[in-house]
């Protein structure tokens, strides 16, 4: 075989080889969720959504190339005391009924680093809630595990990525009770985002 | 009437204060759930699901105590009990 001939071969394997991977975050443990943290006087109103979905392609070649979208069905989002969730779901706070999701769209990575197999970057892309989207960086950790979606499925083969962010929104961005009991709730939600997806092979 | 309203205001306030103080004396709002965490041992992800327990706040002992209040002031629309003795009339 000429040289010639090997070279696209050696390309394409090694096009096939270095692919990004995509990542499927619909969880079948239920443990991907999203915590959220709002101050109040009495007590702060903490909560969390489980209700996750959503894609992420992901290259352990090239964790920078990094692209993806994470859905929380805003229904799913629970608070421990029932009149705070019933308020929290109405159509004054997050209108659920008619913003049934609440969605990340990566569009770039900054401030890559990667050690071993954790990576480190600032997201930037559109966050979506309340029907009002907006451009927001965000702080996340990418923790790659090679082969391990066999150890938490056993009947799958492949890997797994998770991702954790923290960060903070000002719910007046997104119009929810712009300008309105600043007294009774914080302006300022704090997120935590911690989700776990499959790449099945 | 006016006796039976007044104990069962005490037994209200009591019972709500009793309830409040073994559930853990919450200081915060009532809650019908409360958050148990479980972690993943493959992922480290600590996963949240909610366990129905009633855990009585701030706003059940205000509730309990408005409902004594209502009742202690509905006791004084009754009469108080008459302590005069019945008239015997001596006959002469």
């Amino acid at each position: 075989m000429k040289l010639i001939h090997i070279i696209p071969l050696v390309s394409l394997a090694t096009a096939v080889y270095a692919a990004p991977q995509s990542f499927d975050f619909k969880d079948p443990k239920g443990v991907n969720n999203a915590v959220f943290n709002l101050d109040a006087p009495l007590e702060s109103v903490n909560g969390s959504a489980s209700g996750i979905t959503g894609t992420v392609s992901f290259d352990p070649e090239n964790p920078a190339a990094t692209t993806g979208k994470i859905i929380v069905a805003a229904e799913s989002m629970t608070v421990p005391n029932p009149m705070q969730k019933e308020h929290l779901h109405s159509a004054n706070w997050l209108d659920v009924a008619k913003y049934p999701e609440i969605t990340f769209e990566a569009k770039s990575l900054a401030n890559v680093k990667t050690d071993g197999n954790v990576t480190t970057a600032d997201v930037t892309g559109t966050f979506t809630l309340h029907g009002v989207s907006k451009d927001i960086t965000v702080p996340v950790k990418l923790t790659y595990l090679k082969d391990k979606l066999n150890a938490r499925v056993p009947s799958l083969q492949g890997d797994l990525l998770v991702i954790r962010a923290n960060f903070s929104i000002n719910r007046e961005d997104f119009d929810i009770q712009k300008g309105k009991f600043e007294d009774k709730v914080s302006p300022t939600i704090n997120l935590t985002l911690s989700i776990a997806g499959a790449s099945v092979k | 009437m006016r006796k039976i309203l007044q104990v069962l205001a005490l037994l209200i306030v009591l019972a709500a204060a009793v309830t409040w103080a073994a559930t853990g004396a919450n200081r915060g709002w009532t809650k019908t759930s409360v958050p148990v965490k479980t972690l993943d041992q493959v992922t480290g992800i600590e996963g949240i699901t909610y366990q129905k327990k009633f855990l009585p706040g701030v706003d059940f002992l205000g509730a309990a105590f408005a409902g004594a209040v209502l009742l202690a002031g509905a006791s004084f629309l009754f009469r108080k009990p008459s302590n005069q003795q019945p008239l015997t009339e001596k006959q002469t």
